[in-house]
């Protein structure tokens, strides 16, 4: 039996319930519904999809391969571009990006299902173990990278393919950064993410040193004197302050800390919660929480963001997910004051906002929302240290167009580079991108061949 | 509303659409559900000669091929005429033909090609009040191997001798069913006309192997590890039917004979389409084998609604009216141009028109104007060839254009010319001939 006891607790709901909850947002295709979902995409020319997408991913070709029952193929098609191609299948806003551009929008107002036909593509060659790529001769040149979230595994990939030995350093007990700590568990059940890393490290060449944290066991000094060339795949640590009165009371809690807890709790019955629920930010962070805070038994559960609807970063997609979760969306209000009762967390105070000249304003009026439970997604923060004299603008990291940083053979992307996009995709571009641009430097510090008579 | 009553050489039905000879048609039961249904004629599935029936394999009878959406494009067929006893058929097509005196039921028959045997089974179906007779000298597959169906059908006095031999030993109406399996379609029909038939039917199926099993390396459909070529149907084989049925319809030697259109009828529109190209009804198969007898109800309001919309009054309004308009290649108009024209508010940008255009055709279609993806015609470039209107997935997006006489082609820099003008008279022709001074 489950509980509505006030207070933030675990056991809300029947246990058969959380399976329910957290099972697969999207379920996977089946062989019929691929078909006939394939049979849609018109095959465009110089395909809008394609273009939307941070990784190039050749989506006609790779549906049409679908369609003519060619999986296998399709998977590789996918795989050329990305090798994370399973997850980003799961996580990506496709609403914003490849289904967004897709030209049935316009013929029907309804894309093709890229998204879901990448997973069905992806999954079956994951099944059957399908390997595509071996790894060139080695070269004997050795790159370390740091982070083995999407960015650091899409870069040893690469980087392996090429003939290149890799260790990839990670602060963490497992691989796979947002992937296997970040993301709602509903969009990557069935240990998903680790299995991915597996078949992604299953390339050889690859050696990943868990536990090992920038700036406490190495500095990048140390990696850049050990190894040919060195790639930043770090991920956001730091979390947004609200800088208000009671933020550190029990009872505030980072809604990244909430997220990645579901994700390593089995039954999610043990994962605690409030009876009521109150999430501050207007993101994908925000909504991943709230939902699951809904899933895991929360009576009311509510969005606060400071700004309007249009503001949010949250996916039309997403706003709508939450919504049919029963989270309710407040838009205008900030938080002013956490209120508490025997020290803990007992409501929130929050001022209306307004815009004035553009610029963000209180209004004066508040009000109080009863809440024994308050998490905080306002964004999170680029912390780490060791970076020696590495070039930051705006607390990240500088990158050229290659992914290249001030440093001589230092590579960075993903979240801590500048213009990072939160995006599993676009991590997995910039990872790409910098082995190739790796691969580019060694060959040319390469002495020239010598024609042979 | 518009009458949709038929007369097919004095055979009465209260429309146009007749079940065609085969599977959906072997025995009663299936017969009168298609009645009920709102069938206005049957042609039985196809009567062997008496004694032991023909025997079909036990394996699969049919294979297909697909469209977008897993939509039945083509089917092909191995299976026989009908493999119940002669006597049971004629006796339930007597009954069936009592029961529904306003529905028009023939008999198709297939006997091997003596004189004796049409003889002898003539009198048999005249018995039940069959109100005619179909010679069934199209089956492309297994029956031909024994010397009938197409066997018979393709060697034009065999026809003529079969059709002979009928209308002298049946009161009843004989209608011949040709096989498309020839070079000249026209051939056949002018034999079954020298014999004496009442009208043709045609087309029958088409010698096909539908696909082939890259497991076993076998043609589709497998029986045993082997396949054997069988008789192609469906809406794949409608263009090729048509055709057919305009050569027959526009040749001098047969103008004005009744002609029964089959082959891939599906929707009304496509009926309609047979009708206007001299057909005075039409069979159906594989739409009824696809989604079941219950597709008669689109095709009968389909036909009527466009016949009201436009003012037929009746079949004979429609039936021929397009005939005049096929023509030889030869006396097309060379000044007729048009150019196409993209209708940008219904363009949905999938660049299909562009790049058929650009790797196939005439490179006339942009990609990009100021840099921003935009599909749009060059009137100097476009030849008015229509693939890009084929190749979008929008209808009515990219139409064709007719530039009215007198303006001018971009494409060579010349006015329309408001004459007509063939190949006949064209001066590249080297057989030319000279317009008379």
């Amino acid at each position: 039996m489950g509980t509505t006891q006030s207070g933030i607790l675990g056991g809300r709901l029947p246990l058969a319930d959380y399976e329910t909850n957290f099972s697969d947002l999207h379920p996977a295709l089946d062989r019929h519904e691929a078909l006939v979902a394939s049979d849609r995409c018109y095959f465009c020319h110089d395909a809008p999809c394609m273009t939307a997408c941070p990784t190039s991913i050749d989506i006609p070709l790779f549906i049409r391969q679908i369609s003519t029952g060619n999986p296998i193929g399709s998977a590789k098609t996918i795989f050329d571009q990305n090798i994370l191609g399973g997850m980003c299948a799961r996580v990506c806003p496709t609403e914003t990006l490849c289904e967004q551009a897709c030209v049935r929008n316009t013929a029907e107002e309804r894309p093709v299902e890229i998204g879901r036909l990448q997973r069905y593509a992806t999954d079956i060659a994951m099944k059957e173990n399908k390997q595509f790529y071996t790894r060139a001769a080695s070269s004997g040149q050795r790159v370390a990278v740091v982070g083995a979230g999407p960015a650091g595994l899409a870069c040893a990939h690469r980087l392996a393919v090429k003939g290149h030995e890799v260790v990839i350093y990670d602060a963490r007990e497992k691989s796979g950064g947002l992937n296997e700590y970040g993301i709602a568990a509903y969009k990557s059940v069935d240990d998903f993410a680790q299995s991915e890393v597996d078949y992604v490290l299953s390339i050889g060449g690859i050696e990943v040193r868990h536990g090992q944290a920038l700036g406490r066991d190495f500095s990048l000094a140390d990696l850049s004197e050990q190894y040919d060339a060195v790639f930043l795949g770090l991920g956001l640590a730091g979390v947004n302050a609200l800088r208000i009165e009671g933020e550190n009371a029990e009872g505030v809690d980072d809604a990244v800390d909430f997220i990645a807890a579901l994700r390593q709790s089995k039954t999610k019955a043990d994962i605690a919660v409030g009876r009521r629920v109150v999430v501050l930010g207007g993101g994908m962070t925000a909504i991943d929480a709230a939902v699951q805070a809904k899933l895991l038994g929360a009576e009311e559960v509510t969005i606060c963001y400071r700004r309007g609807k249009e503001h949010m970063n949250a996916s039309e997609f997403e706003q709508d997910l939450a919504a049919s979760k029963g989270v309710t969306i407040r838009h205008w209000l900030q938080p002013k004051r956490i209120a508490l009762k025997d020290d803990k967390v007992a409501g929130i105070e929050l001022e209306y906002t307004t815009l004035v000249d553009g610029k963000l304003t209180s209004t004066g009026e508040t009000g109080i929302i009863a809440a024994d439970q308050i998490f905080k997604a306002i964004g999170q923060t680029f912390e780490a240290s060791g970076l020696g004299s590495l070039e930051f603008e705006g607390g990240r990291i500088v990158v050229d167009d290659e992914g290249k940083t001030s440093l001589a053979n230092v590579w960075a992307g993903g979240d801590c580079v500048v213009g990072g996009e939160d995006l599993t995709v676009s991590a997995v571009a910039n990872g790409r991108d910098a082995a190739e641009a790796i691969n580019r430097a060694f060959a040319a510090a390469m002495p020239q061949a010598s024609a042979v008579a | 509303m518009a009458d949709l009553r038929n007369n097919f050489v004095g055979i009465k039905s209260p429309n146009p659409f007749w079940l065609a000879s085969a599977p959906p048609t072997d025995k009663a039961y299936n017969v009168e559900r298609a009645f009920k249904a709102g069938w206005g004629g049957v042609v039985w599935k196809t009567l062997g000669e008496e004694g032991p029936p023909v025997v079909n394999v036990n394996g699969p009878r049919y294979g297909a091929i697909w469209g977008a959406d897993r939509r039945l494009l083509g089917l092909n067929n191995i299976e026989l005429i009908t493999d119940r006893d002669l006597y049971v058929n004629l006796r339930e097509m007597k009954q069936v033909k009592m029961n529904w005196p306003d529905r028009a039921l023939i008999a198709s028959i297939m006997v091997p090609c003596e004189e004796q045997a049409w003889k002898s089974i003539l009198p048999l179906v005249e018995e039940t009040g069959a109100d005619g007779i179909e010679l069934n000298f199209g089956c492309p597959h297994g029956m031909s191997e024994r010397g009938m169906g197409a066997a018979v059908g393709q060697v034009p006095e065999y026809i003529e001798m079969v059709v002979r031999w009928c209308k002298q030993y049946t009161r009843m109406p004989v209608i011949t069913k040709l096989t498309p399996n020839i070079t000249d379609v026209r051939k056949p029909a002018r034999a079954a006309k020298a014999g004496g038939t009442d009208a043709v039917s045609l087309i029958n199926t088409i010698n096909s192997i539908v696909s082939v099993d890259l497991d076993n390396f076998a043609p589709n459909p497998t029986v045993g590890g082997k396949g054997t070529h069988g008789g192609y149907c469906g809406p794949a084989v409608k263009p090729i039917a048509l055709n057919m049925v305009a050569e027959i319809a526009r040749d001098p030697e047969t103008y004005g004979l009744p002609i029964s259109g089959i082959g891939g009828i599906t929707t009304w529109r496509d009926a309609a389409e047979f009708l206007v190209l001299g057909a005075g009804n039409v069979q159906v198969c594989t739409a009824a084998m696809t989604y079941g007898f219950k597709i008669v109800e689109e095709m009968i309001s389909g036909l009527s609604d466009w016949m009201d919309a436009k003012g037929h009054r009746n079949l004979d309004d429609i039936t021929g009216r397009a005939v005049q308009n096929v023509t030889d290649w030869q006396y097309l108009n060379l000044n007729y141009i048009a150019k196409a024209k993209i209708d940008q508010d219904s363009c949905i940008k999938c660049g299909r028109c562009h790049i058929a255009c650009e790797d196939t055709s005439h490179q006339a279609i942009t990609q990009f104007v100021n840099g921003v993806r935009h599909f749009e015609v060059m009137e100097d470039e476009c030849v008015g060839c229509n693939l890009c209107v084929n190749v979008c997935p929008v209808e009515n997006c990219i139409t064709m254009e007719e530039l009215p006489a007198g303006t001018m082609d971009q494409r060579t820099g010349k006015p329309v010319d408001p004459n007509y003008a063939n190949w006949t008279t064209h001066p590249n022709n080297p057989m030319a001939r000279q317009a008379a001074e």
